[in-house]
């Protein structure tokens, strides 16, 4: 606590509370009234914050069940949100066990062993984490239509193509847990080392079990990223039934088709447990994407 | 023992695999490919047998990832760039030729009328000719392609004729019957009554040039501009793919269809990221330095409700303000008509578009800034402010006395990566507004809000000509300011490796 207050200061705390206050109403109006929206009946319903005549219609129609209004005509659900969200789950899921698989191992290499062109290798990984996918879309596209021909599983449409491209951004966690690594001792393991451990046992069983924090931040991360990744997914997916909700979620607001209810629904549906997941560990997450710049 | 066995095993089994991908890759001709899995598998098989490249092992999954998805598309991206690959051009000159030679027209001259017969055994077809006449065996047609040969029959086959209703109904079937006569030439069907010979369109020769044998036409392969050329300047579709230099930069830069839009949306691209910033940033530190302030109370509360833009995900969040901002529906031109009698129409007018482009990514990018600053202004030593208040400075002289200049350091590489990112934030322009409203005039598909990124997308994805060649040429030229930036980067962050 400061010793010195101005006069001024209980008034610039209440203006500072009032500011943010004001602040935060704006901020919060979005996601507020997309939640209020996805309980209005109707597609073009406008209204105040808290409807008049709440509706589950779009949220009967988010889950996949068809609904049948008042007036007795039945809607069937115009996409499958639950498809589309167990396809980003899946696809997150695996490609996150990849990566923190793989970047696992190398972060080890980094930060214990040494050898030729280290320092090289890491400086460029930094430099091309920067160049962004969707300018080499073309050559992507290409790459995938090739192996496609010859490997039916890794091809454009599926979701092996999404899982084994998104291993490309790999040196943001392969620096972060490089940093955790370093920050830990070496003496065990090369006590363990000396006793006659070999290099993989020292890395399985004592550093690997004191850096489980660090596996639990990439992992969500990877999760995280891998779930919002747009413009990969967009191009090499193809199919309604194998879409990403990322890619899918656009197809509610088409000019000739504009279910902004329905949209609605489906955004808080899936929205929801994202924005909960990142909100639960955002003090790890924070510390980790502070440290790359990746978002924002 | 069993360990190492399966470690082989699965080694063997991935080179197997590997080698079997490269070998179809150069039998289809696909020698870039082809290449870049020969380097992948020799790399591995060497950095998996050679003991001294032990450390190598651990690394080499995340640096093949790597180089196959990001160095290779970058490398084969700049390639593009100097070819005219695109819709029309798409296929080299190899499958061009295939794709040609393989093509056949139907004769006038050998024409024969025939009757189908329908059989216990199957289908008959028996073809009327001037001097003789002749029978097929019988044909399951619904099996598909059918190969059937015919042999000459003075009489008539057994069976009933079937008239033209039912041949009508046949007709899809018979398409795919190709018949063969005793000296090997091949028939098929022509009109509902009559079956003729096939002849191969083109026939080649020995320079190279291509003969139309229906129409005589002589075409010479021009490798300047990838397509077969007659004498008097007819093309063949398809062309193939060929180098054409420095031709799609010099089209950005003298073509004015090209040149207009690019230069327009290169100005607004730098605005979009550059405004970005700055506003993110602005509102980022003034929240970070209200949320370190001892006085306030409820920081934890704040604190979450601050960053809930970041945590809801971004492709969500972009589509909620399209429909907030829709103009005839959205919640936000009902607020304003309400207050003030104002419908903007945000996405046709231009000005209006770039306002909500900005006000949306300010919403999204400013708790990473405000994040950001809360960890710097951590690091700033108390007694510096208390200092300034015995002097009575107020918070505006604090702000850019003491704060600005003991964070911007530390803060500048993340400035950087932040205009990086924004430069290319492909996704919100994409999701949003598509590029929309038009630009007029442009040749290519460009729009008033289109960011660099977003328009070589709609090059290469959008247009029908798919002018995969144009775009890689403009993403080289991004490539190049992000790796100017990101170099510029490393020497700021000063990373120690």
């Amino acid at each position: 606590m400061a010793m010195v207050q101005p006069q001024s200061t209980k008034y610039r705390v209440l203006a500072s509370h009032l500011g943010m206050l004001a602040f935060i109403a704006i901020v919060l109006f979005p996601l507020l009234m997309v939640i209020s929206i996805s309980f209005r009946s109707g597609n073009f319903a406008s209204g105040s914050l808290l409807p008049q005549n709440p509706s589950l219609e779009h949220w009967y129609l988010a889950f996949g069940l068809p609904y049948t209004g008042e007036d007795g005509v039945t809607t069937q659900p115009p996409f499958p949100v639950l498809l589309w969200l167990w396809n980003s789950i899946k696809v997150a899921v695996v490609s996150s066990v990849l990566i923190l698989a793989l970047s696992t191992t190398s972060a080890y290499a980094f930060a214990r062993m040494r050898f030729a062109g280290k320092g090289a290798v890491l400086k460029s990984m930094l430099i091309f984490q920067m160049f962004p996918p969707v300018l080499s879309l073309v050559a992507l596209y290409a790459l995938f239509d090739q192996i496609g021909n010859h490997v039916s599983w890794l091809g454009l449409n599926t979701h092996g193509a999404v899982i084994v491209a998104s291993l490309g951004g790999m040196a943001l966690h392969i620096w972060t847990i490089k940093g955790y690594f370093d920050s830990i001792d070496r003496s065990l393991e090369e006590a363990a080392i000396v006793d006659g451990a070999t290099t993989w046992q020292a890395f399985r069983y004592i550093l690997l079990p004191l850096s489980v924090p660090i596996l639990v931040v990439v992992f969500i991360l990877a999760f995280i990223m891998t779930i919002m990744e747009y413009p990969m997914a967009s191009v090499l997916l193809v199919d309604t039934d194998k879409l990403t909700l990322a890619v899918g979620a656009q197809q509610y607001l088409y000019e000739q088709n504009y279910l902004w209810g329905d949209f609605a629904a489906a955004a808080v549906l899936s929205g929801l447990p994202i924005t909960l997941i990142f909100l639960y560990c955002q003090k790890w997450i924070v510390g980790g994407l502070t440290a790359g710049g990746v978002k924002g | 023992m069993i360990r190492a066995f399966l470690k082989w095993g699965a080694l063997a089994a991935l080179v197997g695999m590997s080698l079997y991908l490269i070998l179809a890759l150069y039998a289809q001709r696909e020698f870039v490919f082809a290449m870049l899995f020969l380097v992948l598998t020799a790399s591995a098989v060497m950095v998996f047998f050679n003991r001294k490249l032990y450390a190598h092992r651990y690394i080499f999954p995340a640096i093949a990832g790597m180089g196959l998805f990001v160095i290779f598309p970058l490398m084969y991206t700049i390639g593009i760039g100097f070819t005219n690959y695109s819709a029309s051009n798409l296929l080299s000159f190899g499958q061009v030729q295939e794709n040609l030679l393989s093509r056949t027209y139907q004769s006038e001259a050998v024409r024969y009328d025939y009757e189908l017969y329908k059989t216990n055994a199957g289908y008959i077809v028996h073809l009327k000719g001037k001097h003789q006449n002749l029978t097929s065996a019988p044909m399951e047609l619904e099996a598909g392609e059918t190969t059937a040969p015919v042999l000459p029959l003075s009489g008539q086959p057994r069976g009933e004729a079937l008239g033209i209703r039912d041949i009508i109904q046949l007709r899809e079937l018979l398409a795919k019957v190709t018949l063969i006569t005793e000296d090997g030439r091949e028939l098929s069907q022509a009109s509902l009554r009559s079956f003729a010979a096939i002849h191969p369109q083109f026939s080649q020769h020995d320079n190279g040039s291509l003969t139309d044998n229906q129409t005589g036409t002589t075409y010479f392969p021009d490798h300047e501009t990838g397509f077969y050329r007659s004498a008097d300047g007819e093309t063949l579709s398809p062309g193939w793919t060929v180098n054409i230099g420095w031709d799609n930069y010099l089209k950005v830069v003298s073509d004015p269809t090209i040149r207009g839009p690019f230069f327009q949306i290169f100005v607004w691209t730098l605005s979009f990221a550059v405004a970005t910033v700055i506003f993110t940033l602005a509102l980022g530190l003034l929240l970070a330095n209200l949320l370190q302030w001892d006085q306030i109370r409820g920081k934890g509360f704040y604190r979450t409700m601050l960053i809930l833009p970041y945590a809801v995900p971004a492709f969500i969040s972009i589509l909620v303000f399209k429909g907030l901002f829709n103009q005839n529906f959205g919640e936000i031109n009902l607020v304003l008509e309400g207050l003030f009698g104002l419908r903007p129409d945000w996405f046709s007018d231009p000005a209006l578009a770039r306002t909500m482009i900005l006000i949306v990514n300010t919403w999204l990018g400013y708790p990473y800034m405000m994040l950001l600053c809360m960890g710097l202004l951590q690091a700033i030593p108390r007694d510096l402010y208390e200092a300034s208040a015995m002097d009575g400075a107020g918070p505006v002289s604090n702000l850019f006395n003491i704060t600005l200049p003991l964070i911007i350091k530390p803060l500048m590489p993340l400035l950087i990566a932040s205009f990086a990112f924004n430069f290319n934030n492909f996704v919100l322009i994409a999701l949003l507004t598509g590029g929309a409203p038009d630009i007029i005039g442009a040749s290519t598909p460009a729009g008033t809000t289109d960011l660099l990124v977003s328009y070589t997308y709609r090059i290469a994805f959008q247009d029908s000509g798919q002018n995969f060649g144009l775009a890689a040429a403009i993403a080289t030229a991004i490539f190049l300011v992000v790796g100017a930036l990101s170099l510029v980067n490393l020497k700021l962050s000063k990373i120690k490796v």
